[in-house]
This record gives C-alpha cells, structure tokens and sequence, in this order.
C-alpha cells in the first residue's frame, strides 16, 4: 500500500482548522490549469508524450520554492485502493485517478505533492496546479500558487495565446485557467430553507456550486463547492475578488440563518443535534451519507455552541478518515459495503469516545 | 413512488451518483431535491450550462461550412471529434479552429479576451535551438529506419514545434 507518512503533513494539514472562519469553510482551493508547448493535450497524447511531460516536471520541480521537498506519487502504478485515497484527501481528481468511468486510468498520470501545494500531472490539463488551505483563505492560497506557477514557467513552456490566455482542453477552463473554490458548510440556510435562493444568487453572480468532490458530485452533508463559473475575460484578482466578496457574504446569511435557527426554534434544534451525535456515538452501522448528515449536524450543533468540548479538527478528520477507502486503508484489507459500513461506525465510535469526556 | 428523502411527497427528481465507484440510485421529491442543492430547472435546461450552451453554439456553427478545413495540423482534431469529447486536441487547436473560436469562447465565458496575466514563454537560445533541431532530425532518421513509428511520430511533432 501507498506510504502516506512519506507526505510533510499526511496531505491533510489543509484539515487541522486553524484558518480564518474554519467551522464554516473547510477549505479553500486554487487551482490553476496549464499544458505544456509542444505536445498534443493529455486526452489525444500517445503514452509516449505523456511520459515526456511527466519526465519534464520532474527535472523543473525540485528547484522552486515550495516544491523542493515534493513526494511524486505515480498514480499510473497504484492500486484501485490507494488511487481512492489520494482522490478521497483532495489530493488528486477522480479523473487523474482513474475513477472515472469516462476516463480510464492513463499512462503518465501522477501527482507532486509539498506541504500545501500539489502538481497534478496528465490531468485533462498537462499540469493542474493547487493550493489547499484550512478554512476561507483566498488570497493566501492564491499567493502560494502564483509563486509556483512563476517559477514553473520559467523553466516549461506553457501554452498562451495573446488574445485567449492559458490554452487548455475544456473550453470552459481557457484563458486565465483559475478555479478558486470554498468548501462550505451551510446547515443553516438549508433548515431555513433560504439555500435555493442563496444558490441561484451565486448563478447570477456567475458563480457556480458543486458537492464535496467538485465537478458532477452531490451534495451531501450540507457541504457546498462555491466557485468561479468562467475564466477568461477578467483578471485574476478579479474572479478572486468576486468569489471573496460573495462568500463572505454568504457565510453571513448562514450566521443569520443560524440565530433564526436558534430564537425560533431552539429546543427542537437542540434535540435534533443531539440525537445526530447520540447516533455517530453509539451506532454499529453507518452509511457513507447517513455519516455525513449526521456529522453535518454535530458541527451545526460545535458551531452554535450546543456541545461543547469537540474539536472542529476532530470533525473534520471524521469526514476525511471515514470515507470507505481510507477505513479500508487503515483495517489493512479491502472491505464490503457491509463491511465498510460496520468499519466506519467503529472509526467513528471510538474517535468520539476519545473526546467523550470533554462533550457536553 | 414516494420521496427517498421525506417519504410523504411524490418523487418527481431521480437522481444517479457514483460515489466510491457505486452507482446509486435516489428518487426525490422536488422540494428534498432542492433542500439539498439539486438545481431540477437549471439541470433540465441544458443551454444554461456553460457546456451545453457552447456545444449547441458548435452545433449551430457546423451548419456553416468552416473556412479553415476543419483538421488540426498539429494533432489531427476536427470540429467532430471535439463535439464527441467536448475537449480540443492540442494548442494548435485554438489557431486552426480561430475563427470560430471566438463566437464560441464569447458563448462560454461572455467574452473572448484574456484580461488576466501575459505570459512569455522561455526561449531557448538559437545556436542551442539549432543543435537541439538537427539533433531531434537526426533521431527522427534513425527512428525512421528502425521502424518505431511512434516515437518517430513524438520527434516530428517536436522538430514542428521549434520550426
């Protein structure tokens, strides 16, 4: 299996909720997409050219800032388990994984991860760069990712056009190649029903959402992807301004949206929550979904101060570490639905009980 | 068929995911669906998509014969293959498929111009861009009699790119 400790930080440092606003936002993301002059796009590559691209990274990385101490995950040799991993912490997209159907596993797919930056290579783009920060931290994240994407194109080519920008495959990521994203939980404005008009406001503001696996995932556990729809015809600062402004706004709506909550209907808040982590603490058996939801509700419940003594760290470990390959990865075996659904009752059991003595 | 979600509604949204490569199935009420974020208008409406909005554009534009032959010099792509994949072969792509090009990046992102960064990519030094030519020809020959069509295929693609 995979040797995640070979990581600085386990690749999960992005969880350890020390940033601005970290019980609302989990993490912010920027990532920027870039090819490489001289070959065709990974999705029309033969293996040969990927192998080169791959090959060209690998010389030019070391030297940056940032990048000197990367760890190189060759995802074309991994087993399907160790590919989900990677993909379940963020660190990797479900297509350079090779989990998605659409796109089979591809020879030269690979990943350079440092301490809060990664490289993916052999993506749908040649290299996809990111930066990952805890809690709603832009321009930090953004600041990170400029420095590397810098002193990368020093040393590769990448691909620009003078009038449509940063050439990729999609034509939906041409020009400036920025996705900036915020993670965020909004349990509030989804009781309050005030999410459809929260969310068709951010279409109208030409932004987008997704659920907690970016691109075609679900919404689950009251976690939204908020992102910049388009990429060409603003500036960089721009698209990240505007993503600013409008999250900061709706992390208010969702503080309001959760005094509401609290005046309204308090003790029937109250009781929800608690039952939400009455069940995370005692149950035998917990669905992926029923998992999330019920987790949803204990950070609602950490957030308006309900229980005390648990940490946001520890819920958002929670999240991470009871995906189904990561329990597979630590029960050392693979695991059956069933199997995995015991497994993550018993991970999520154990760790509440750690911190049992402390909840109230 | 009832509401997955609420149990009391009728189920009107059904919707598929694939979560950890297991494809699951949920039928939900419109009211659960959008609770949890299911956009049911906005996802019927396929012109509102970004995509769908361009490669209707592309559609449209395939009625008109294209001026520029419509095959990609450098890595073969026509207008066919990107509507199949929705992706462009290569960076060439953006010159050979210019013209129409401009209409459809105006569709997607309401605007053709980048604003954002310019960039200059690092020039190799001639005398050096010469030896790495006549070295890249030199491996093009030999790959050539050898028979090892495909790396013969990745040096003629590099020797085009420096020329």
């Amino acid at each position: 299996m995979i040797d995640l400790s070979l990581l600085p930080d386990g690749g999960v440092r992005w969880l350890d909720a020390s940033g601005p606003n970290a019980d609302i936002v989990l993490s912010t993301r920027v990532r920027l997409a870039r090819n490489i002059e001289g070959f065709a796009f990974t999705g029309r590559a033969r293996d040969g050219e990927r192998l080169r691209v791959l090959a060209q990274v690998r010389e030019a990385l070391p030297g940056i800032e940032g990048m000197t101490d990367n760890v190189l995950f060759r995802v074309d040799d991994l087993s399907p388990v160790d590919r989900a991993l990677l993909h379940e912490r963020h660190l990797v997209s479900k297509e350079l994984a090779g989990l998605d159907a659409q796109h089979p596993l591809r020879t030269g797919a690979a990943v350079f991860l440092a301490e809060r930056l990664g490289v993916m290579v052999n993506e749908e783009d040649h290299l996809r760069l990111q930066a990952l920060q805890s809690g709603f931290a832009l321009q930090q994240a953004y600041a990170a990712l400029e420095q590397l994407e810098t002193a990368l194109g020093k040393r590769v080519p990448y691909s620009f056009h003078p009038e449509f920008g940063y050439l990729t495959a999609c034509p939906t990521n041409v020009g400036t190649g920025l996705r900036a994203s915020v993670l965020i939980h909004l349990p509030g404005l989804v009781l309050t029903k005030e999410i459809g008009k929260v969310l068709a406001g951010l279409q109208q503001m030409g932004l987008t959402y997704r659920g907690l696996y970016g691109e075609g995932s679900e919404v689950v556990g009251n976690f939204f992807q908020i992102s910049n729809q388009t990429t060409l015809g603003s500036a960089e600062d721009e698209l990240l301004d505007k993503l600013l402004r409008v999250v900061a706004h709706v992390i208010e709506r969702e503080e309001e949206a959760r005094k509401v909550l609290l005046r309204d209907a308090g003790y029937i808040i109250e009781d929800k929550l608690w039952r939400a982590y009455g069940t995370l603490r005692y149950a035998r058996s917990l669905t992926f979904d029923e998992a999330m939801n019920y987790l949803s509700g204990v950070r609602l419940a950490v957030g308006l101060k309900l229980i005390d003594g648990l940490s946001v760290y520890t819920l958002n470990k929670l999240l991470i570490f009871s995906q189904a390959a990561h329990l597979a990865y630590a029960e050392g075996r693979t695991l059956s639905e069933s199997d995995t659904n015991l497994a993550r009752a018993r991970y999520v059991r154990t760790t509440l009980e750690k911190e049992s003595g402390s909840v109230g | 068929m009832l509401c997955d979600n609420c149990g009391e509604r009728d189920a009107a949204v059904h919707l598929t995911t694939i979560v950890n490569n297991e494809v699951r199935q949920q039928h939900l009420c419109e009211k659960c669906a959008a609770e949890r974020g299911v956009e049911t208008s906005v996802a019927k409406d396929a012109t509102k998509h970004p995509l769908g909005d361009f490669l209707h554009a592309v559609q449209q534009q395939l009625t008109v014969p294209l001026a520029d032959g419509g095959r990609c010099t450098f890595c073969g792509c026509t207008m066919n293959d990107f509507r199949a994949t929705g992706r462009w072969g290569c960076a060439r792509c953006y010159t050979t498929f210019e013209p129409s090009m401009r209409e459809l990046l105006r569709r997607v992102h309401g605007n053709s111009r980048h604003q954002g960064e310019t960039y200059q990519a690092p020039q190799p030094a001639l005398d050096e861009k010469a030896t790495i030519l006549g070295e890249l020809k030199e491996r093009l020959r030999r790959a050539i009699e050898s028979e090892q069509f495909e790396l013969a295929a990745d040096l003629r693609d590099r020797i085009r790119v420096m020329e």
